[in-house]
């Protein structure tokens, strides 16, 4: 396992490793996104190049402004680049989405107010027309997932925060897919409740296999998570160093739990990463401030 | 022993009553707000009753209420068929304007275009003068049709529960589209799982308007002539005859019927809201 990371992270723009027939994830060639605005054209991304292995856990990280966000949804086909390549499992990103190859979770946990916490769950494989009695089970497994089996009645305003980001997070899951796309899903909650969610994310993740997009703004967040950080700077957005997490006595991400927030190799991956975000920051032309703004330290 | 027990439940509730803004218990309350505007009715109607016989103002400037009550007694199978034909011009408009008006909203969320070109025909509906419609409407659907006064019921409604409606259906929220977006949902699933579910209390309360609006231009159109018959029409002909408690018995019957609709749809309104959280859509 540590191998395959170390092969994936030494090469991004590599195939995938010998052996591995399926497509890579996510595969990023060359792309560019602007924006056309009132004050002119913003560059939003330049030049990115990323490649995500099936089973990878890849965080996105940058301040405010860098693009993290918008490459996330270039991926998941929200947004449509201005020029290069995406593919997801060897597919266009439009195909995947049609094909609902990946699972997507936001900032806000975007609950339908007018439906249970049940009937959120099961609202894409209501549109995706699966049979009532399949769809009750799937919802029951999803919802004993993400240790909500009891609130499976209740409506989303009588829910805390973080329980709604968590019904979001088991109706990201509820296709099964192998992609999950998440978009800072811990951002909007407090420290206590963000780390039971972190450590949460990994065991799921490792229990489904699925690869994770997972975009972020905090430095421990992404070092606990990941098998590669991505760092990225802005104006324009680009990746300024991939970053492979080397965690010292851990084979398998599965093996994570909150005892690796106190380890020295902990510490030693959170400070490579902030430095990378720092030096990509004076990478940068003209006034940009050195220390780059909005990234958590926590 | 019996006595202490009983004083203290009689405590406790006012204790939680104290709490309250006016320090009644919950119960006390409920009744209060049935029996005081009731009281206070009767109370006026007394007034009303003291000014006309003691007070001496003329019965032909002002019946007093129980000559206008006889006169609701003797004429109660007219009063009945007029509110039943009345009824029955504003329900029709009113669930035609709904229709009407939940569609072209529909069409206006769907395309800027069409919501561009129908916005100056929306303001000229919203000012439509509907006295002077009626006549219009009357004449050219004959004198013997209640079509005139139904379209005109209609297009009173149309405009609130058409405005109501397109600014419910543009209250979808980005993380929303974009869910449904990702979830490949096609355009009559995002109308059936998001647009009208969020929609639905901007619907809800654009009926509400309009249910009293509808009943309100029905009788005036049936005031301003067409056939017999009708709460309009026959306060006019009581008027016109001088029959001035009839007249005032049919505006109370006409009251009724407005009260009627607007508690009907407030109804409608809880019902189907009722398991949606105040906050509104998130």
């Amino acid at each position: 396992m540590s191998d395959q990371i170390l092969n994936s992270a030494a090469a991004t723009d590599a195939p995938l490793a010998a052996g591995d027939t399926d497509a890579a994830a996510v595969s990023v060639r060359g792309v560019n996104k602007q924006f056309q605005t009132a004050t002119g054209v913003v560059h939003a991304l330049e030049a990115i190049d990323l490649t995500v292995s099936a089973g990878e856990f890849v965080s996105l990280i940058g301040p405010s402004g860098c693009g993290k966000s918008t490459l996330m949804r270039l991926i998941a086909d929200l947004d449509d680049p201005t020029s290069g390549d995406l593919t997801v499992f060897g597919k266009t990103t439009t195909q995947a989405r049609l094909d609902q190859d990946y699972g997507i979770a936001f900032q806000q946990a975007g609950l339908l107010p007018w439906r249970t916490v049940a009937a959120n769950v099961a609202l894409p494989l209501e549109l995706h027309g699966v049979a009532s009695a399949d769809r009750r089970s799937r919802v029951a497994n999803l919802l004993d997932m993400v240790g909500l089996t009891e609130f499976a009645d209740r409506f989303p305003d009588q829910l805390s925060g973080g329980m709604q980001q968590r019904v979001a997070i088991a109706r990201s899951l509820a296709e099964q897919p192998r992609l999950l796309l998440m978009d800072e899903p811990f951002g909007a909650l407090d420290e206590m409740t963000r780390e039971k969610m972190q450590t949460d994310l990994v065991r799921i993740a490792a229990d489904t296999g699925a690869a994770v997009v997972f975009v972020t703004h905090s430095i421990p967040e992404a070092v606990f998570l990941s098998d590669r950080v991505v760092v990225m700077s802005p104006r324009p957005g680009r990746i300024s160093q991939i970053v492979p997490m080397q965690l010292n006595a851990i084979d398998g991400r599965q093996e994570r739990s909150d005892n690796l927030r106190e380890e020295s190799s902990f510490f030693e991956m959170v400070t490579e990463v902030r430095e990378a975000l720092h030096g990509g920051a004076s990478d940068s032309p003209g006034d940009e401030p050195r220390q780059a703004r909005g990234v958590d330290t926590r | 022993m019996t006595a202490t027990s009983a004083n203290a439940i009689v405590n406790g509730r006012s204790g939680t009553g104290a709490r309250r803004s006016k320090g009644w218990s919950p119960r006390t309350e409920s009744t209060l707000r049935i029996v005081a505007p009731i009281s206070f009715g009767l109370i006026v109607l007394g007034i009303w009753q003291l000014l006309v016989t003691v007070g001496g103002v003329d019965d032909y400037l002002l019946p007093s209420p129980t000559s206008i009550v006889a006169e609701l007694v003797e004429f109660w199978p007219s009063v009945v068929s007029a509110t039943a034909l009345t009824g029955t011009n504003s329900l029709l408009g009113l669930l035609v304007g709904s229709l009407i008006g939940i569609l072209f909203a529909a069409i206006s969320a769907r395309w800027r275009i069409a919501d561009q070109m129908s916005a100056p025909i929306v303001a000229a509906l919203a000012v439509i003068p509907i006295v002077a419609l009626a006549p219009v409407l009357n004449s050219m659907f004959g004198a013997d049709s209640q079509f005139g006064r139904q379209a005109i019921a209609a297009i009173a409604s149309f405009v609130p529960i058409f405005i109501n409606t397109l600014r419910g259906f543009r209250q979808t929220k980005p993380v929303h589209r974009d869910l449904m977006k990702a979830y490949a949902a096609n355009s009559g699933q995002m109308l059936k799982s998001l647009t009208l579910p969020t929609a639905r209390p901007f619907i809800l309360t654009g009926i509400r308007i309009a249910s009293s609006l509808a009943v309100i231009s029905a009788l005036v159109a049936e005031y301003f002539g067409g056939p017999r018959g009708g709460l309009g029409s026959l306060i006019a002909t009581s008027a016109a005859s001088s029959a001035y408690s009839r007249a005032w018995a049919y505006v109370g019957a006409s009251i009724a019927l407005g009260l009627l609709f607007y508690l009907a749809t407030l109804a409608l309104e809880r019902l189907v809201l009722r398991r949606v959280p105040t906050g509104g859509p998130r």
